[in-house]
């Protein structure tokens, strides 16, 4: 065995090797001072294969399917205990109307425009236009807001505290404020949604800007990358997970502010149709107002979950 | 106290080196010293690596291994004495540290200078063995995937000196042999100068031609190899160094038995 490599010396083009004793190829510098004498070799440390490392928790698929039926079964038949209870008289429709009113309630409210109210849709549309104009805003502004404090120490230093400053201001209680300064159009009923939506947006933007691993930053500057690839390549992508977190507190935020601002000194969108029929004691219109916000939050929270599954590929795909 | 002087450049090939252009070191360290706190981690440390040579370190936790290596790829700044790397240096780290949301081609082809960065970065894939896996997700490769895409990435940049940080340590023994050789093909191909940081004695004496043994900041003790490659685990120079080596790293042969 030990006299196979020297063999091989011949046959072998010899590398151009730039240690000090080329010259002589069996040498091997200092180790020929050291006795052999048959002692034991150590096993190098590592050697181990990690092949045992078990991660199997996997659920099954048939397991799954069971629980999303259920799930669904849970639900109708929720609805229709509410539904006999109703009928039977156990819930007084002065407290809560049954689902089969509700439904035709919202029914009539679409078909038929009531010189109160208008109709269910024309309400909505007011309605999502705030809620769209005060989010976008709302998330534009901290994420440029994110982007320029997360990147900068001196941004951060001055901007930052002023931002958590108004974030620790309750944001309803601002509403009154708001009216005074101006008035009872649409102007602060969109400020009060951007409000709601900046803030978690801005916080876990942030966040995630600053969370990216330094390890890949000192990756970027080994492979050299100029500042503003660094800043597209690796810092903003590094963030997006973060920000998408942010994204979905930032709607349900905005939602939450959109439903009290559009119900002080409104006069249309569902804000309004709630008041009015507050006033009318027709709690089956508020309950068909409330139905339609939880929807408009359900889509929107879905339509965010969209974007994540393509943004973050690169995630989805490792987790399944 | 030495001035600081920083990695020089790609660049900055006029550095100067005195014999014949032959002669010029890959990497050239004098006096190189760190402190963290009160508590010198390199001290004063001298070291050359000529150009094409394989240099493998050897040395206990916290002997200054990684900080030597992060002080040749440029990563610290707060280190005293001369440091010249005259050309290109590329870092292969223990963590293969791929960028996740980058698929694997885009990984290697990150922050490249050349005309036609794509067709390079598939190129480097290919001698890696990966190109199957160039549209995957770093997230989805196996250890051994995510290392050689590493390997391509630091190799596509065409370096005069390889940097390798324990790049093998998290690998299972299989894996890591096949890595080793192919390690060896592309160092006799491209022929960089290599210094590689290890725990592991005979990936030390498969692979470089020469160790080095750290110890307390300094390079206490320095070997060359001169048996050819591919080398017999059991050829008589390998053990006779194996036993020296462990001595100096402090597991003496008594101590083994």
């Amino acid at each position: 065995m030990s006299a196979q490599p020297q063999s091989r010396q011949g046959t072998r083009e010899s590398p151009a090797w730039s240690g000090a004793e080329a010259g002589s190829p069996t040498a091997l510098g200092t180790a020929a001072l050291i006795p052999v004498a048959g002692a034991p070799v150590t096993s190098p440390a590592g050697y181990q294969a990690h092949g045992a490392t078990s991660a199997g928790r996997y659920r099954s698929p048939g397991r799954a399917f069971h629980g999303n039926w259920l799930r669904l079964v849970s639900l109708i038949a929720f609805i229709g205990l509410w539904q006999l209870l109703s009928s039977t008289g156990v819930l007084p429709p002065s407290k809560l109307v049954s689902p089969a009113t509700i439904a035709r309630t919202a029914y009539n409210l679409v078909v038929t425009s009531s010189p109160t109210y208008g109709t269910l849709q024309g309400s909505l549309l007011i309605s999502a236009e705030r809620w769209a104009i005060g989010l976008s805003l709302g998330v534009a502004i901290a994420v440029l807001l994110a982007v320029v404090t997360g990147l900068s120490r001196i941004a951060e230093a001055t901007l930052d505290p002023i931002v958590q400053a108004l974030r620790s201001i309750p944001l309803l209680g601002v509403l009154p404020l708001f009216i005074v300064w101006f008035g009872i159009g649409e102007l602060p009923k969109d400020l009060i949604v951007l409000l709601g939506a900046l803030f978690p947006m801005y916080v876990n933007t942030f966040a995630g800007i600053r969370g990216v691993d330094p390890k890949l930053r000192e990756l970027g500057q080994v492979l050299g990358l100029s500042r503003r690839e660094l800043v597209t390549r690796i810092v903003l992508p590094g963030a997006l997970p973060m920000a998408f977190s942010g994204l979905r507190l930032s709607v349900v935020s905005s939602l939450l502010a959109l439903v009290v601002g559009e119900q002080i000194n409104a006069n249309a969108g569902l804000g309004f149709m709630i008041t009015t029929a507050q006033q009318f004691l027709e709690n089956n219109i508020i309950m068909v107002c409330l139905i339609v916000y939880a929807i408009l939050g359900l889509l929107a929270d879905a339509a965010v979950r969209v974007l994540e599954r393509k943004a973050l590929a690169w995630r989805h795909e490792f987790v399944q | 106290m030495a001035p600081r002087i920083r990695a020089v450049t790609p660049g900055d090939e006029s550095a100067s080196f005195d014999g014949a252009p032959g002669g010029q070191a890959a990497a050239s360290v004098r006096g190189l010293t760190r402190r963290f706190g009160g508590r010198v981690v390199l001290d004063t440390l001298d070291l050359d690596i000529g150009r094409g040579e394989f240099v493998a370190m050897i040395g206990r936790s916290g002997s200054g291994k990684s900080t030597l290596l992060r002080a040749l790829a440029g990563l610290d700044r707060d280190v005293t004495g001369s440091l010249e790397v005259p050309g290109t240096v590329a870092v292969a780290f223990q963590e293969p540290r791929l960028v996740p949301w980058q698929r694997v081609l885009a990984n290697v082809a990150l922050g490249l200078r050349v005309p036609e960065p794509g067709r390079a970065a598939a190129d480097a894939l290919d001698e890696v063995g990966l190109t199957e896996r160039a549209t995957a997700w770093p997230l989805t490769l196996s250890g051994g995937e995510a290392q050689r895409a590493s390997l391509a990435r630091a190799l596509v940049r065409s370096p005069s000196l390889l940097l390798l940080d324990e790049p093998f340590s998290a690998l299972d023994a299989l894996t890591r042999i096949s890595m080793h050789r192919l390690v060896l093909t592309l160092w006799e191909r491209h022929r960089p100068a290599v210094l590689l940081v290890t725990h592991d004695v005979d990936e030390a004496l498969a692979l470089a031609d020469r160790v080095l043994v750290l110890r307390d900041g300094r390079i206490a003790h320095s070997s060359t190899i001169s048996v050819p490659r591919p080398r017999d685990r059991d050829h008589p120079s390998l053990t006779a160094l194996r036993l020296r080596l462990l001595t100096e790293l402090g597991v003496p042969a008594e101590a083994t038995a």
